[in-house]
């Protein structure tokens, strides 16, 4: 407690007494003049310049301790949000999209079961719509009201009931056996393909910039901290050295704290932050990136599931032209350009995959996806076969008519899977990252406080020689 | 002497130049009073029937009566298209399964077959020709593919509510009409559209797109037979997603086949086919145009349904929204 007091007084109070009979009475002049005056004198003398020299060696110090504990806990803050704030939004706007893709395609599956749906289809149809509603309000919670990703919460919350509405017209008209029904759940399918589901993309793709913008906030290198201490540091060298020339003492105890608490501080500032840096890069080449494949894949083939089961409600009710001047189902075209993206999308993600427990799902989704793509074949076949039943059987039915429905669903287990495995690795590398810059802030403040003191006391040891 | 003989033989050809010049003067007149008209109206100008029959032969190139083409009927089975069907066993036949009552799965029985007034008449023909109405293979088929399928022979035939116009004739061949429709407008039971006429004002219509009552729409808008504050800019890729249209109360009103409004209608009961149908359409089977013995074939099948069974599927499917006495509600006179 006294150490403080001790080492403010030196550098201030021996200056100010002799300024007031100077300045005072004297002409008005500014006070950067006369303080550069008061330095100029002060420093014709020994005590003088020892004053002066533990003056800037204190604020030098002291400024290296602040700005790095500033830019560290900014960066940790930084971090903190990649953890806990945008990484889940993201992660939370990628179940909004996938609930709601889901939900369409649960519509579309029920609905070819015929008039009395299934009930485990009608409760996962449900449940999407309950998570798409629920990740909804927490988007909402988490979006500045304003921002574009407000309006497009808003958006979504407009379309859901909508949607809704049209699924339930297009079930009530399929109960009563009226093929308007199927109107309907194109009308219903239209709206989720147009509107919503490029909404959550959006949404999706805006809560990803955030992320990759507090990720952005989070890893550069504190530069201004580093040169800062490596000043203090080189201060504290040239001093000790100036006064191993005067006096032929080799070690001042003050100035050795002071640069050891400094050294310890730079060294805890390059390597804490190194380490966060690579914990959190790697938390995101090998977390967030996969994951984002791997959500897109899992659109892809909930997409492709939706309009494979919609290639049957309404075959031939619409039709898409190619450039080529041939005339496709336009369901089963887009069935066909969900296939490729998912392929690419799988060959990607197992590209991204670096370990056994990532890969496999992902290698035994593209397998899944394979299967699914022959047996798809088999059912168009059928079905342009003039075979109705057998197509429906090869698309809905039971484990013995080998169903490609059997295929998606083991495609979705894998890649919920292998999504589970890397959102644990994205919190384990993201969380070391975190973890190795928490101390930083607080740690190197105490440090600056401790070398400054240091710096000061030594200094003032000095002084008294004097006196 | 000369002289006299001279003038008496000129005499004589002069009667005979005389007769010339007055019928040449006939001919220049009677070979330039047709031109005259046929450079006042445009139209061929051959014989006085005057401007809606020469339009109407321009239109369709075939005489104003396409469902009058078909080759005769004829019950000979030794053609080699209907002697390939018998061989193969089943017929093929492309379909909707869209159209209610007309081509549609209900999903409510059992193995959701098709059914309707046009499933109807495609096993009506297997029956008739291979002696089994369930040796028929189904083929649900797009609206615009209903042509390229025949072309192509996917199919053997198409019993899909198509209608018979001269421009299909140039790709594909008819049976003799088995059913008489007109376009015809749709809407709720409770507004006041009264039919194709002034009540559609300020009207928005919905129309399929490339559909012949779309292309009804805009010339009617513009001739002014229909009135122009009509909306008619609702199109849709489908008929039945105009019903959704109407449902949803984004239109007001429903432009499409008779017989396609009343399977719309068939599906709402607060909707209803309003005022008469305002053109003649006339449905065909439609076939390659190769194998005009498997058309004779269903000619005759047709001239034999047309007087028995046909009356009975009407009723069953049609007659509650078409009514039992309206002009489709006869086999159409062939």
């Amino acid at each position: 407690m006294t150490h403080p007091q001790q080492a403010g007084a030196p550098p201030g109070a021996p200056t100010m007494p002799p300024a007031t009979p100077a300045g005072a009475p004297a002409s008005r002049r500014t006070a950067f003049a006369e303080g550069a005056d008061r330095l100029r004198a002060a420093a014709t003398t020994e005590p003088g310049r020892l004053r002066v020299i533990g003056a800037v060696l204190a604020v030098l110090v002291v400024a290296f301790g602040a700005v790095t504990a500033w830019q560290m806990s900014d960066r940790s803050h930084a971090a903190d949000d990649v953890l806990h704030s945008s990484q889940p939004l993201s992660a939370g706007a990628a179940d909004i999209y996938r609930s709601l893709a889901d939900a369409n395609t649960a519509a579309s599956s029920g609905f070819l079961a015929g008039g009395q749906e299934p009930v485990a289809t009608t409760r996962r149809y449900e449940r999407d719509i309950e998570t798409a509603a629920a990740g909804l309000v927490t988007a909402a919670a988490g979006a500045e009201s304003g921002s574009p990703a407000a309006d497009t919460i808003a958006r979504l919350n407009k379309l859901l009931p909508r949607y809704k509405g049209l699924v339930e017209r297009a079930r009530a008209n399929n109960r009563q056996g009226f093929p308007v029904g199927g109107a309907y759940l194109r009308a219903a399918n239209e709206v989720m393909q147009r509107q919503m589901l490029p909404a959550a993309q959006d949404l999706y793709t805006k809560e990803n910039q955030r992320l990759r913008s507090d990720y952005a906030d989070a890893t550069p290198y504190p530069w201004f901290a580093i040169v800062l201490g490596v000043l203090a540091l080189a201060a504290l060298g040239w001093v000790q050295r100036r006064h191993f020339l005067r006096t032929n003492r080799v070690l001042n105890q003050g100035l050795v704290a002071a640069t050891a608490a400094c050294a310890i501080a730079l060294m805890w500032l390059v390597v804490g932050h190194s380490v966060a840096r690579a914990g959190l890069n790697s938390s995101y080449d090998h977390g967030v990136r996969s994951l984002n494949v791997l959500h897109d894949a899992r659109i892809a083939s909930l997409n492709a599931r939706g309009n494979e089961n919609l290639t049957l409600v309404s075959r031939g009710a619409e039709t898409r032209k190619l450039a080529n001047g041939r005339v496709l189902d336009a369901y089963d075209y887009a069935y066909a350009q969900d296939m490729k993206a998912l392929s690419a999308h799988l060959a990607e993600a197992g590209s991204l995959a670096d370990d056994q427990a990532g890969d496999r799902p992902v290698a035994a989704a593209a397998g899944s996806m394979k299967v699914w793509q022959q047996r798809h074949d088999q059912a168009r076949a059928a079905d342009d076969d003039g075979n109705y039943q057998a197509a429906l059987n090869k698309v809905v039915g039971s484990k013995a008519d080998q169903p490609t429905g059997e295929c998606f669903d083991s495609v979705d287990a894998n890649l919920a899977k292998a999504l589970d495995h890397e959102e644990s690795r994205f919190e384990q590398a993201a969380g070391d990252g975190r973890d190795a810059m928490s101390g930083l802030p607080l740690g190197s403040a105490v440090l600056a406080l401790l070398a400054a003191a240091g710096a000061v006391l030594g200094i003032g040891r000095r002084l008294s020689e004097y006196r | 002497m000369i002289g006299r003989r001279l003038r008496a033989s000129l005499r004589g050809w002069g009667g005979v130049g005389a007769m010339v010049f007055a019928c040449a003067l006939a001919l220049v007149f009677a070979l330039s009073l047709p031109l005259a008209r046929a450079g006042r109206d445009g139209s061929p100008g051959i014989g006085g029937q005057g401007l809606a029959e020469a339009t109407q032969a321009k239109a369709d190139d075939c005489g104003g009566h396409p469902e009058r083409r078909s080759p005769p009927p004829s019950g000979d089975e030794s053609g080699p298209k209907v002697r390939e069907i018998k061989k193969r066993g089943y017929l093929s036949v492309g379909v909707d399964q869209n159209s209610y009552r007309w081509g549609y799965r209900d999903p409510n029985t059992r193995g959701s077959d098709l059914e309707g007034f046009d499933i109807d008449l495609a096993r009506e023909i297997a029956r008739r020709i291979i002696g089994d109405p369930n040796a028929v293979r189904f083929h649900a088929i797009p609206t615009n593919q209903r042509i390229p399928a025949i072309r192509s022979g996917q199919v053997d035939m198409v019993v899909r509510t198509m209608t018979i116009t001269c421009d299909r004739l140039d790709e594909v061949a008819f049976s003799d009409p088995y059913f008489v429709t007109g376009q015809q407008v749709l809407a709720p039971k409770a507004s006041g559209i009264t039919g194709y006429d002034k009540s559609l004002a300020g009207k928005r219509i919905c129309s399929a797109e490339g559909s012949t009552a779309n292309t009804r729409l805009t010339e009617d808008k513009k001739s002014g037979r229909l009135p122009t504050s009509a909306d008619i800019s609702t199109t849709v890729p489908n008929q039945l997603d105009c019903l959704v249209e109407l449902q949803l109360g984004e239109v007001d009103a429903v432009v499409t086949d008779g017989a396609l409004a009343a399977s719309q209608a068939a599906q709402d009961p607060t909707v209803e086919l309003k005022g008469k149908p305002f053109t003649t359409e006339y449905y065909g089977v439609a076939m390659n145009k190769g194998a005009e013995d498997l058309v004779r074939r269903v000619n005759q099948v047709l001239v034999d349904y047309l007087g028995s069974g046909w009356q009975a599927s009407y009723t069953k499917w049609l007659s509650a929204t078409l009514g039992p006495d309206s002009a489709s509600s006869r086999p159409p006179a062939s």
